[in-house]
């Protein structure tokens, strides 16, 4: 194995990478806040891809209105699961929380199986198909901007969690409910911004990977969803930063797995990732240990 | 009084099995009811596991087809590697075939069941999922089991085998339940600490579960290995296991009649539904979540159905789980 082609693996694991990272966030601020994994999370991505498609494909807007779009639209689905499923499951068992959020991800994979077929859609080339030579690397115009949109998503989202008032909410309410709550602070409110945040997130994501891959499917939500997912709980569950590294580790892996010769073993690869972090350090790379109280 | 009550059960259901035979050699149940009972046979099974370890000892599983798809292949490799034909020899092979799944399958849920002594909870879930995941790519890369094209096999197993297989499986995890590892099991799902303190060896009884729970997968698994005529690694995927989990959840999280009648229902309407693929998850992803919202102990909650017996077959079994 030469040193160009592990620079250009690396090159293509972290613009996977990245996008696992941008789902993967999502998940982890939602966990963070509301100890619920969203399994819808990587069908709203999914709803994302397909207004992206229907945005560039009949309404021929250019690639960022269209993100942005595809961003708003899910924002406003990310709050309406909450409020519809998962609110009123707040005070009642992880079990029943946890299913909910199964059967919400199923919904919106076959609610848009109904809506809109279940066959594959062909994403039309909103980027130039420009192949840039930097020394002995090739990148495609995709990857730069796959990688520039998550570089500025991510920093944004770690300005808005830092320094603006909702982050900080965001970050008590993560840390004591009923505390903040007790502060003058609207949990309700804080905690329908995480979900419209972490949808917003999604959906950029779900425009990149069907920019990237050329095609929308109903069902093109699970297996992202998940490995993002792993990624999120690899990087330390309810930790921004652990999803980001989580993200890219993963996608690494993935594309490292697959050019060695196992492609067709490389979701195996994913989830043997996470049965090892679970049974090794369950709180993640960058999570700390916490005692259960009686 | 306990004798006669069994007696007369058993009466019932071989009442049941002679009239469904005699039905079925006329004519008058169509192939594709009886194709259905036998599924709602296998599925029942499949409940009854999966709500050893969900309902009655409270680890949430979802990668139960994972287990499944072990006991068929396991079924499935040995019917194949001995190149069962029909015959005197089948009376040997398929319980040889059907108990080397299950016991494949146990072992499997043994291994698993072991890192359930660091992870609770939703963790515990996503394990499973990863399990179920993982089984799934094995035996897709898996040449020797047919890989991606599946498992051609003969169909030796019947109604009747399935039926009766079905009812043992119901006594097995019937009497487990109300024995003192059932106890024990369910003081883990109420509340696993106190458990620990009233000196309950909580990994034991969770890895016990998840052998028990998962070797009725697999003998779920051999049936539908001998019955289907072809297995293939993508039937036994996350929706699989997530229709095994709603049926437990729609009928009652530990309870058995309940779990049994979730079965039912769910493969009834899933038959009746198969031209409508889309229309059926969405029902059922409806009828999931909002059964969450109002009714998040299922159906029957832990309660079981009684017959009018003077004492009822189910024991007090009710005022026990409530008890906790």
């Amino acid at each position: 194995m030469s040193a160009e082609f592990i620079l250009q693996q690396l090159l293509n694991g972290v613009s996977l990478g990245s996008i696992y990272a941008l789902i993967a966030l999502g998940y982890t601020m939602v966990y963070g806040i509301i100890q619920l994994i969203n399994f819808a999370h990587g069908d709203v991505m999914m709803v994302g891809a397909y207004t992206g498609w229907y945005c560039t494909t009949v309404l021929h807007m250019s690639f960022l209105p269209a993100m942005l779009v595809a961003m708003l639209a899910c924002s406003v689905l990310g709050v309406v699961i909450e409020r519809v499923a998962y609110k009123p499951l707040r005070k009642s068992t992880r079990l029943a929380a946890l299913i909910t959020a199964i059967g919400m991800s199923f919904f919106l994979e076959y609610g848009m199986m109904f809506l809109v077929s279940p066959q594959t859609r062909t994403f039309p080339p909103v980027f130039p198909q420009t192949i840039y030579h930097i020394g002995p690397l090739t990148v495609k115009y995709g990857d730069i901007v796959i990688i520039t949109v998550t570089v500025c998503l991510m920093t944004l989202l770690t300005v808005v969690v830092k320094y603006t008032r909702i982050g900080k909410a965001m970050r008590a309410v993560s840390f004591d409910k009923e505390a903040a709550a007790l502060m003058g602070i609207n949990v309700n409110n804080v905690i329908s911004a995480t979900f419209a945040i972490g949808s917003a997130l999604a959906a950029a994501a779900g425009v990149l990977i069907g920019v990237y891959y050329n095609t929308v499917q109903p069902l093109m939500g699970i297996m992202p969803g998940l490995k993002a997912f792993v990624a999120a709980v690899l990087g330390g569950i309810g930790i921004i930063p652990g999803a980001m590294l989580g993200g890219l580790a993963l996608g690494l892996t993935e594309v490292f797995v697959s050019a060695i010769g196992f492609s067709t073993w490389r979701d195996a690869g994913a989830f043997l990732i996470l049965i090892i972090v679970l049974i090794v350090k369950p709180t993640g790379l960058l999570g700390q240990n916490t005692r259960e109280k009686v | 009084m306990r004798w006669e009550k069994n007696l007369i059960l058993l009466a019932a259901a071989g009442v049941f099995f002679v009239l469904t035979s005699i039905l079925a050699g006329r004519g008058l149940i169509s192939r594709f009811v009886l194709l259905t009972m036998t599924q709602v046979c296998i599925y029942i099974i499949l409940a009854l596991g999966l709500n050893l370890i969900t309902g009655f000892t409270g680890q949430l599983s979802i990668g139960h087809a994972g287990f499944m798809s072990i006991g068929a292949y396991g079924a499935g490799f040995i019917m194949k590697t001995f190149d069962v034909q029909a015959g005197p020899t089948l009376i040997f092979f398929i319980p040889f075939a059907l108990i080397f799944g299950v016991l494949v399958a146990a072992a499997f849920g043994v291994l698993l069941g072991l890192p359930t002594l660091r992870l609770r909870g939703d963790y515990l879930a996503i394990a499973t999922i990863g399990f179920g995941e993982i089984v799934r790519i094995v035996l897709l890369n898996t040449k020797a089991l047919g890989g991606a094209s599946g498992m051609p096999l003969k169909q030796f197993v019947g109604w009747g085998a399935a039926y009766w297989l079905m009812l043992l499986s119901v006594v097995l995890i019937y009497n487990f339940v109300n024995s003192s590892h059932g106890r024990a099991c369910i003081a883990i799902r109420e509340n696993e600490i106190a458990a620990e303190t009233m000196g309950i060896n909580t990994t034991k009884y969770k890895v016990m579960a998840f052998a028990i729970g998962a070797g009725l997968a697999g003998l779920a698994g051999g049936i539908y290995a001998n019955h289907m005529y072809m297995i293939q690694p993508s039937t036994f995927n996350f929706l699989k296991s997530f229709e095994i989990l709603v049926m437990v959840v729609l009928g009652g999280l530990g309870s058995i009649t309940g779990c049994i009648l979730g079965a039912i229902v769910m493969t009834v309407m899933n038959n009746a539904l198969g031209i409508f693929p889309e229309i059926r998850m969405i029902i059922v992803s409806v009828l999931l979540v909002t059964m969450m919202i109002f009714r998040p102990n299922g159906l029957m909650g832990t309660t079981e159905l009684r017959l009018p017996f003077r004492r009822g077959p189910f024991g007090t079994k009710g005022d026990m789980t409530n008890g906790g």
